[in-house]
């Protein structure tokens, strides 16, 4: 035993160490913030404080949380209402490794060019006005830009691949003929993708939802460039509590909040996900004798 | 009687160059275990996809008690699968499998609850309704297949390959479950397989195809003594098998000059007129082995040779036996399988052994033409039983019959 060593920490101490000055330390850096006393023209006076948390309960940051909230539940839900019947499709064509390419392509390009390319298409003098003033649809440009629909078009672009990709590699190993088997049995195309192929992709779903809906809870460039005032998300509030209003300690106890919000609810819906399916109604009796009549190895669980 | 008449007409289907079915009919008799046989790729499958309705024919008919199902949807048909890999919902219970159907035809919980627990018993799986799949062995897994395909009661059941995922013994076993299973529910059962001692134990009748196409059907007992064609024989059992120009016929009695093997005589029902070219099976356990020449008669045909290959198996012994040079027309390469009983295995029996010299002996009512070419064709195949040996005068190693699964069964 003593012969070999395990050298497995210090393999793992790089990232380790990584851990600890990039994600450890920022976050206690932004723990003890949110209890300190603001300073006057930005920074944390070293005074131990709940000003901050008495902050939270301010009415106008209340609604913002709500429509926080609201534009990441739907967005989560549009994102995977498409994301599903691309994961779909591309487990079930024959050139996977194309459209997987096409769905990674836009990573290549910068996040914020990307949503400068949504302005260029969607504002008053863009594409789709462009086409739909050719066409005659309209005559004035249409506003599709800087109101709460944009945010959660963009959001939902920004998002996709991160729920499609999961969500792919899960359909990858569903078993197919399981949904002929359904069909075979009397349920209708529709049946059997929700009674068959749902409940057996869920932890693909779980990690689609995860990856999509953290995320956009804490969106602030899209909110920022493609909403209007009307938009605002939890994520623009932390900002401006830094960069204008200098209220590090209120930043900092959101950004708590946020954080231990979602993580709680994670936690929640990974366990609950995990959680065996409830039995069915018969009891469970083993009469001995009858079911072990035959050459049949019984309990041979595999 | 129960189940349905399925019936399939001039049905072809292509998937892209590949045709996987060309131009199939069949007639399936209400309450008949009937199977489809064939090698791997031979399109077994796929007539029993469409049947099931899970793929489309490219034109043809299928009907189920004379009504046209091509077109429907595989839950608008009367008939269930048995599938090959079992495809259990593996996120449902054992009771909830096979509940499924049920509940999808919304059927009140009391109900269902009495039903599945009624086909639990039919599979002898009372006791396993709160597993998950993954905790049963394969036979059981089997089981609650065919118990979730039976609750629809359906008039027709279709099974892919069931049993080839057990292994030898339990198959058996499962078979003649089956069997007891139809027998009980006397719906039609239409069996795709590939193992010929499944097909011949338990069908009433069978379909060998071969090439999308359906070489013969008709009973076990047809199939297996009456081939019709040489892939037939070949493909049910060890076989024998000689080709050569008829050149008499004295009723039904034909005298063949088979290729390395000489003058043999063979019982031909009035197909193989003097001058026909045909191909003659005769199985291995109809051939009489001995030390010495067997009695003067005048349906026997006879074949000298030397032991190069017995094969013990317990009930039997396989012999191969290869000509000895001198033997009046036979071919120094061509050889002949035989089967030997041992129904009277004793001390006393003489053995026959390695390298002995032994005479085969067999009847001209034995030997069946299965394959006829008319005078001035030349053969569709090159044989390999003993032609390319006789022709090229060298000492070939030839006539070894092929080697189909399972003989050893």
């Amino acid at each position: 035993m003593s012969a070999k060593r395990n050298y497995g920490s210090l393999y793992a101490a790089p990232q380790g160490l990584w851990l600890l000055l990039f994600f450890a330390a920022p976050l206690v850096i932004i723990v003890a913030y949110s209890f300190m006393e603001k300073g006057l023209y930005g920074g944390v006076e070293p005074r131990l404080s709940l000003d901050a948390y008495r902050a939270l309960a301010n009415p106008s940051l209340l609604l913002v949380a709500f429509r926080t909230l609201l534009v990441s539940l739907v967005a989560t839900v549009l994102t995977l209402i498409v994301a599903l019947p691309c994961g779909y499709s591309i487990a079930r064509s024959g050139n996977q490794s194309l459209r997987l390419f096409l769905v990674i392509v836009p990573f290549w390009t910068n996040f914020l060019v990307r949503i400068y390319a949504w302005i260029a298409i969607l504002g008053n003098e863009g594409f789709l006005n462009d086409a739909l003033r050719a066409l005659g649809v309209v005559a004035d440009p249409v506003q599709f830009l800087y109101n709460q629909w944009a945010v959660v078009l963009v959001l939902v672009y920004m998002y996709l691949p991160y729920a499609i990709l999961p969500l792919f590699s899960t359909i990858d190993k569903f078993d197919f003929t399981l949904l002929e088997a359904a069909r075979d049995l009397g349920a209708t195309k529709l049946e059997a993708l929700r009674l068959v192929l749902l409940p057996n992709i869920k932890g693909g779903l779980v990690t689609a939802i995860l990856f999509t809906f953290i995320p956009i809870f804490g969106a602030y460039a899209v909110p920022l460039l493609v909403g209007g005032k009307d938009s605002y998300m939890l994520g623009n509030i932390i900002a401006d509590q830094v960069t204008k209003t200098r209220n590090w300690p209120l930043a900092a106890a959101i950004s708590m909040t946020v954080t231990v919000l979602t993580g709680l609810a994670a936690l929640v819906f990974l366990f609950r996900s995990r959680k065996p399916a409830p039995q069915s109604v018969e009891e469970p009796a083993a009469p001995l004798g009858v079911a072990g009549t035959s050459a049949v190895p019984s309990g041979g669980a595999r | 009687m129960k189940g349905s008449d399925v019936a399939v007409s001039a049905l072809r289907k292509s998937f892209g160059n590949f045709e996987a079915l060309k131009d199939v009919s069949l007639e399936i008799k209400k309450g008949e275990f009937f199977s489809l046989l064939g090698p791997s790729g031979c399109g077994k499958t796929t007539l029993l996809r469409v049947i099931a309705g899970f793929e489309d024919p490219d034109s043809g008919s299928v009907t189920i008690d004379g009504r046209e199902v091509s077109g429907l949807p595989p839950d608008k048909r009367h008939c269930n699968t048995v599938f090959q890999n079992y495809a259990l919902f593996p996120h449902l219970t054992v009771f909830e499998n096979v509940a499924f159907p049920l509940r999808i035809k919304k059927v009140p919980s009391r109900l269902i609850k009495d039903q599945v627990r009624r086909h639990l018993a039919l599979v002898q799986l009372e006791g396993h309704a709160d597993k998950k799949p993954s905790q049963l062995s394969g036979g059981q897994k089997q089981r609650v297949a065919i118990a979730r395909a039976l609750i629809n009661e359906p008039s027709v059941l279709l099974l892919d390959e069931p049993l080839s995922a057990l292994d030898a013994k339990l198959r058996q076993h499962m078979l003649l479950e089956l069997d007891a299973i139809h027998d009980q529910v006397g719906i039609t059962f239409i069996y795709v397989t590939h193992d010929q001692s499944e097909a011949l134990s338990v069908s009433d009748r069978i379909a060998i195809m071969d090439g999308g196409r359906v070489l013969q059907v008709g009973s076990p007992q047809q199939i297996y003594e009456n081939p019709k064609s040489e892939f037939v024989a070949r493909f049910i059992g060890d076989t024998n098998l000689f080709t050569g120009p008829v050149v008499e016929r004295q009723g039904p009695i034909a005298r063949v000059e088979a290729a390395g093997y000489g003058s043999l005589l063979v019982e031909a029902n009035g197909e193989a007129p003097v001058g026909a070219r045909v191909t003659v099976a005769v199985r291995p356990e109809k051939l009489r082995i001995a030390g010495s020449p067997p009695a003067a008669n005048p349906e026997m045909n006879v074949f000298r040779g030397v032991v190069e290959e017995p094969v013990y198996s317990g009930f039997q012994t396989k012999y191969l036996v290869r000509s000895v040079p001198g033997a009046a027309g036979q071919a120094p390469g061509s050889s002949l399988v035989v089967f030997r009983q041992h129904a009277q295995w004793s001390e006393g029996v003489p053995d026959i052994r390695w390298k002995d010299e032994v005479y085969l002996s067999w009847s001209a009512r034995d030997a069946v033409v299965v394959e006829t070419d008319a005078p001035g064709h030349a053969a569709a195949v090159d044989r390999p039983a003993g032609t390319a040996a006789a022709e090229a005068g060298a000492a070939v190693r030839g006539g070894e019959p092929p080697d189909p699964e399972g003989r050893a069964r």
